[in-house]
């Protein structure tokens, strides 16, 4: 339950108005609870989602989020491309060339039952192999980001903007 | 099948209905009636309980019964299947299951919507997965109601009937109750018994041959009457090119569809973190390729122990082998271990379908709710949180009582086919416009819509010309004849049709990308700032 209101706070934040509340001189005003009638409704909601927006942008622009992405791209583009080549493949032979897949190996088991048994064990391994990159590779860097991007959308909420009611009523209004 | 039997998985049956109609009362004792809640249980699941609630939710009655049948028929070409339901998680694994718990809240539009207009995008979404959600729905009811027919033996009309809207009240009921807590506990308990079934008559095959696969194989391919082909590709989809093509075309719609599953896609919103549904689908990855190896077993073992000729007397597509086995291993017809055996098989079976029905349900209750009522209802205000949930309520309802309705007219169409029918409209609209806005900074408004109905429309016209329709015995109409497509499934034509859609109405779009909300949809997915 306190996931959804975390959601609702965060979209809330994501749309407040971080730099033109400098600009326009809220934060000296804090705690006087009147600055928010100083601005329209209508601009301030345009405002906002230039300011939130900014914040994903500046977010994905830095190094670190570039290095997130290229590891997961590293790892997930040439695997994806493997898996389903050898599944291709492997349905492919399996129509059109039964010849070859009728080749036995070992005992009754021919090169088809090998083919199949090996698709079982190419999948757990990549799977095996995706956790590991994941868990070695990833993780902690992706929770770092996750922590900066929300802080730096804490931070901008941190000014004193308008009362929470409005920024609520507006925030639903363009989502 | 004796009386005894029947009566021994009645009360089995009986006996699950009792306990998930339990855990449905005991887990709506203090619900919120939230959106939160009902959609995604809080989204408090361990990875484990996911993962087997996945597990649940993928492996339908259709793998348990009509794989291991297949391959106790055609042998090799059965196992074409297991191969593809498996290899489909890859692409769900790497692609999908992160990315979408961390851009999303409850349904597969929200992922589009979130960087695209909403409104168009979501009605398009909501359709297709409603469309899918419902071909799959028909499957499994289907599949219930011929589960029926072979239990009480022949061809009973009126018990077929009765299940099918028996089946369809219940799913009702946990969905509306319950909602997915009470889903997703039913696809737990079904998991195991699942699991734990398949497990023993898996080790009790394997017994009956000291533990020798090289031996099993080899008396299956002698009792099959095929010999050497039995253990070969080529048995059931052998033949022309068109039997070719059919069969590469369900190969593609197996693995690409799984990842545009609505029912699968919520799951992965049940668990907090991005990291929690990468867990969860290990887990599931795990559980389903052993269920699915283990159909391979039983499958021969079938072949070996029955004959294929016995598993085809009882019924021509093969879905009572594992019953049969079942009533062989536990020591033949008339013994107490036998009949226990097979009546554990069938319980088990009907307990699939049930658990199985319940997840489509609540997602495309939440698909009509969410993203359709929300749409259309009005421009001006959100419909609020509290009353969508009555709508998706309602809706489930409604989707159950189409659901009963289209069960019953299709109740002789062919299972397999129409699962993998479900599977290539998953693949052709919900894939390519996923995938594209996850990874495509260049991707539109335009676009997205483009790409779901150019995958949808395609897929569903293409079904309606071709042989499974009419123009053949075998089709829905034999008297008609509008036959203008070869194939069967539509997967090989109507997927690439959906990346093409998706790929021209980005291009020729008027307006053009938002680069920020692109920037958004990046920086959450991978690093789940932000996330539900």
């Amino acid at each position: 339950m306190d996931k959804h209101e975390g959601r609702e706070a965060a979209a809330m934040r994501f749309d407040d108005p971080w730099y033109d509340a400098l600009a326009s001189g809220w934060g000296e005003l804090d705690g006087t609870g009147t600055p928010a009638h100083l601005v329209p409704p209508a601009r301030d909601a345009a405002d906002r989602k230039i300011s939130a927006a900014d914040i994903y942008l500046e977010v994905q622009r830095s190094p670190a989020f570039q290095e997130v992405r290229s590891r997961y791209r590293r790892f997930v583009v040439p695997a994806t491309l493997g898996f389903l080549t050898w599944y291709v493949a492997y349905v492919v032979a399996a129509t059109a060339a039964p010849g070859l897949m009728s080749r036995p190996v070992a005992g009754a088991v021919n090169v088809a039952m090998v083919a199949g048994l090996g698709q079982f064990l190419s999948t757990f391994l990549l799977t095996w192999a995706y956790a590991r990159h994941a868990r070695l590779r990833r993780d902690r860097a992706a929770l770092e980001l996750r922590w900066d991007t929300q802080e730096l959308t804490r931070l901008s909420a941190s000014v004193p903007g308008p009362p929470s009611g409005l920024a609520a009523g507006s925030g639903e209004a363009h989502r | 099948m004796n009386h005894g039997h029947q009566t021994l998985a009645l009360l089995l049956f009986s006996a699950f209905v009792a306990t998930t109609l339990a855990i449905t009362t005991w887990v709506s004792r203090n619900r919120h009636g939230s959106a939160e809640e009902f959609y995604v249980g809080g989204r408090l699941f361990s990875p484990m309980e996911n993962g087997f609630a996945i597990a649940g939710d993928y492996m339908s009655a259709a793998s348990f019964l009509g794989i291991s049948g297949l391959i106790a028929l055609f042998g090799y070409d059965g196992m074409l299947y297991s191969v593809g339901f498996l290899v489909a998680w890859l692409v769900v694994l790497f692609l999908v299951a992160e990315l979408v718990r961390n851009c999303g809240r409850f349904t597969l539009a929200d992922v589009v919507a979130s960087r695209m207009r909403e409104r168009p995008v979501r009605i398009a979404s909501g359709t297709s997965s409603v469309t899918v959600s419902v071909l799959y729905l028909v499957a499994q009811m289907v599949g219930a109601g011929s589960l029926v027919g072979l239990l009480l033996g022949g061809s009973s009309g009126a018990a077929q009937t009765w299940t099918v809207i028996g089946v369809g009240a219940l799913m009702v009921i946990y969905v509306t109750m319950g909602g997915m807590r009470a889903t997703t506990w039913i696809q737990i308990v079904k998991a195991v018994l699942l699991m734990a079934g398949a497990l023993a008559l898996t080790v009790l095959v394997l017994l009956r041959f000291h533990g020798d696969f090289n031996q099993l194989l080899t008396t299956a391919a002698q009792r099959s009457g095929h010999g050497k082909d039995f253990l070969a590709p080529g048995l059931k989809y052998g033949g022309g090119w068109v039997a070719r093509l059919d069969f590469i075309s369900l190969g593609l719609a197996l693995v690409l569809g799984t990842a545009g599953l609505p029912h699968i896609l919520s799951r992965f919103y049940t668990v907090p973190t991005a990291r929690a549904a990468r867990r969860s689908v290990i887990w599931a990855i795990g559980l389903i390729g052993s269920f699915y190896l283990m159909t391979i077993v039983l499958g021969f073992g079938a072949a070996a122990l029955l004959g294929s000729d016995r598993v085809r007397a009882s019924n021509a597509a093969g879905n009572t082998a594992v019953p049969l086995l079942a009533l062989d291993l536990g020591g033949g017809n008339g013994s107490t271990g036998g009949t226990v055996l097979f009546a554990v098989v069938a319980a088990i079976a009907f307990a699939t379908i049930l658990a199985v029905v319940a997840g489509i349900t609540l997602a495309s209750s939440a698909s009509v709710a969410h993203d359709l009522y929300a749409s259309l209802r009005s421009r001006s205000r959100r419909a609020r949180p509290y009353s969508e949930v009555a709508v998706a309520r309602v809706a489930a309802g409604g989707i159950g009582v189409v659901a009963i309705a289209l069960g019953l007219l299709a109740r002789d169409l062919n299972v397999a086919f129409l699962v993998g029918l479900a599977f290539a409209v998953a693949a052709s609209a919900n894939l390519p416009v996923l995938l594209y806005s996850l990874f495509w900074r260049s991707f539109t408004t335009r676009g997205a819509v483009w790409s779901v109905y150019g995958g949808l429309l395609p897929a569903v016209l293409l079904v309606l010309f071709s042989p499974v329709v009419s123009g053949s015995p075998e089709s829905l109409f034999p008297g008609a004849d509008f036959q203008y497509f070869p194939l069967q499934n539509p997967g090989l034509v109507s997927i690439p049709l959906g990346f093409l859609a998706g790929w021209l109405g980005t291009v020729i779009s008027s307006e053009p990308p938002d680069r920020a909300k692109h920037a958004e949809t990046e920086v959450r997915s991978l690093t789940g700032a932000g996330a539900a």
